[in-house]
């Protein structure tokens, strides 16, 4: 009968878990032979005179070669710059995103005074602010922070201002009839229900943390993983190189697996995750 | 938990909740829905009334207007002869959708006791009240779970143990068992009936089922369809102690139900066509 233009429901699953089972294979059996196909042809490319040996070494030399990084002490530390970077970039952008989303996302006023502003600044890329960044902070951590912040807060607030919006109109109706306080609703409603979008963002803003984490150290030279690679290509070390790049590759995966099981964890209430409800 | 006390005169006058002249208008963007017309009524203390209307009867708009939810365009509604302005304390709502209105990310005693927080309720007392009201819907076991592991029955009783543990001076309940099957339907209805017989609250009690409302209601107040107003306000004079077949088997309540039902099909065209062309 109330004129409600909300859809019923609950918020969408960020990403419902899925049990297809393709063949008799088990999922994760799949994917290793993937990675073992995909090494494979590297292996084949080079030495076939596909692909010139100079520009991609066959697989088993950037095996040896990620073999001999592992071995150096500047690996490890440019691999803590690294996640370095990314980590402090991500919690400051997570911190910022997610307090600026529920603030402008619960006044009316303001999401409105704020969204064209939000339209214009996010489509910037985070590498066009490099000169900024360089002229501000120089070569330092601070630059690559600058970049990674601006570029991971994105995807949380706008992550956080769905979800601040998506409560409920009956839970709301039922906080509002119990006469709860302001910070109650925002507690123990608005917060929960932000929850998974707000997770959904922090697993997008990890990804891109990382890229842009590693963007500055290759353009502005911050030390990092980034560096070496540069440093590792100007001295033709070709098959260093390529280690490295597996490196950042395994970083990435590293960074997902460990968002998902934060959200699997913090969302053990909610459709996507939970697994013994009754109807 | 005695109620004898308070189960004094059926329809009071000056009602514990009273209902005088409201309307209320929906502006949407270019059009206005007139929703209700003018609704007065009172619900005396300790009274279980129940409100039938055809759907689309504006119901729902007239428990939000009584649990403060939404202001009325006109009139108003006053609650122990203060005036309604926002939800007022002593006032719980079971609402239709309990998946919606539970909170999933709490479990079953965390959503009976977070209202008690709000109430600042002493922890111990808390404690109490949710066991309590856990025990009288007949769901001792099932604190720790969450609410969607449970079934849809199950979660109504929940939501109904949050509502009287608040220790409500009025239930409003909102279609409460229009999703839940029959069976459990008629049992939420006995609990219903059992939980205000023992607790001593006024109930509101709004249905689109006719057999409902007279199987659980002292009164019946039908509604026209919308613009609405009261069409009539039916005494059911059925024995306090009602029972699922028995009580539905008395030639009374047959008359009862066939007289309300006729006035919920004369509610239907009440505004479109004049009283002549009433139902036979």
């Amino acid at each position: 009968m109330t004129l409600q233009p909300r859809r019923a429901g609950p918020p969408p699953a960020p990403h419902p878990r899925s049990r297809t089972r393709t063949g008799a294979l088990p999922e994760p059996l799949l994917g290793l032979l993937g990675l073992v196909l995909l090494a494979g042809v590297l292996e084949v490319l080079p030495r076939t005179g596909v692909v010139s040996a100079d520009y991609l070494p066959p697989f088993s030399e950037i095996a040896d070669a990620l073999v001999g990084v592992a071995g150096e002490e500047s690996f490890w530390q440019a691999l803590l710059d690294t996640a370095e970077g990314w980590g402090y970039g991500l919690a400051i952008a997570v911190g910022v995103g997610t307090g600026l989303g529920l603030l402008i996302g619960s006044v009316e006023v303001l999401r409105r005074a704020t969204a064209s502003t939000i339209e214009f600044l996010r489509p910037i890329p985070s590498v066009a602010l490099v000169p900024l960044a360089v002229l501000v902070y120089g070569t330092g951590l601070e630059s690559t922070l600058l970049l990674v912040v601006y570029a991971a807060v994105w995807p949380v607030l706008l992550q956080m201002l769905a979800g601040v919006r998506d409560v409920d109109p009956v839970a709301r109706d039922t906080a509002a009839s119990y006469r709860f306080t302001r910070w109650a609703r925002l507690r123990h409603v608005t917060w929960p229900t932000a929850l998974p979008y707000l997770m959904t963002g922090v697993r997008l803003s990890a990804s891109v943390a990382l890229i842009l984490a590693i963007s500055s150290q290759l353009i502005i030279g911050s030390p990092g993983i980034g560096k070496e690679i540069a440093l590792a290509q100007s001295s033709n070390a070709v098959e260093e190189m390529y280690a490295l790049v597996i490196v950042t590759g395994a970083l990435g995966v590293c960074v997902n697996v460990a968002a998902r099981a934060l959200e699997r964890r913090v969302l053990a209430w909610h459709t996507s995750v939970r697994t013994e409800a009754v109807t | 938990m005695t109620s004898t006390d308070v189960k004094s005169a059926v329809r009071a006058d000056s009602g514990l909740l009273d209902v005088r002249g409201v309307q209320k208008t929906y502006y949407g963007s270019g059009r206005t829905v007139e929703a209700v017309r003018d609704l007065t009524f009172s619900v005396g203390t300790g009274e279980l009334a129940c409100i039938v209307g055809p759907s689309g009867a504006g119901k729902t708009t007239l428990l939000k207007c009584i649990a403060g939810l939404l202001p009325p365009t006109g009139g108003e509604v006053r609650l122990g002869g203060a005036r309604v302005q926002g939800p007022p304390p002593g006032m719980a709502v079971v609402f239709q959708e309990y998946g919606r209105s539970l909170f999933p990310w709490m479990t079953v005693a965390d959503n009976i006791a977070l209202p008690l927080k709000q109430k600042r309720t002493p922890k111990p007392r808390r404690a109490a009240l949710v066991a309590e009201a856990l025990e009288s819907v007949g769901l001792r076991d099932v604190p720790h779970a969450y609410p969607w592991q449970l079934s849809g029955g199950m979660q109504q009783r929940v939501a109904i143990a949050r509502a009287i543990a608040y220790e409500p001076d009025v239930l409003l309940m909102d279609e409460p068992f229009a999703a839940v099957d029959a069976q459990t339907r008629a049992e939420l209805e006995d609990l219903t009936r059992s939980l205000w017989r023992n607790l001593g609250m006024t109930v509101l009690f709004v249905t689109h089922d006719i057999d409902e409302a007279v199987y659980l209601g002292q009164r019946v107040l039908v509604l026209s369809g919308s613009p609405t107003v009261v069409m009539e306000d039916v005494a059911v004079d059925l024995p306090a102690e009602r029972e699922q077949l028995s009580t539905r088997a008395l030639p009374r309540f047959a008359e009862l139900r066939a007289h309300v039902y006729e006035q919920v099909q004369r509610a239907k065209t009440f505004h479109t066509a004049p009283a002549a062309g009433a139902s036979a």
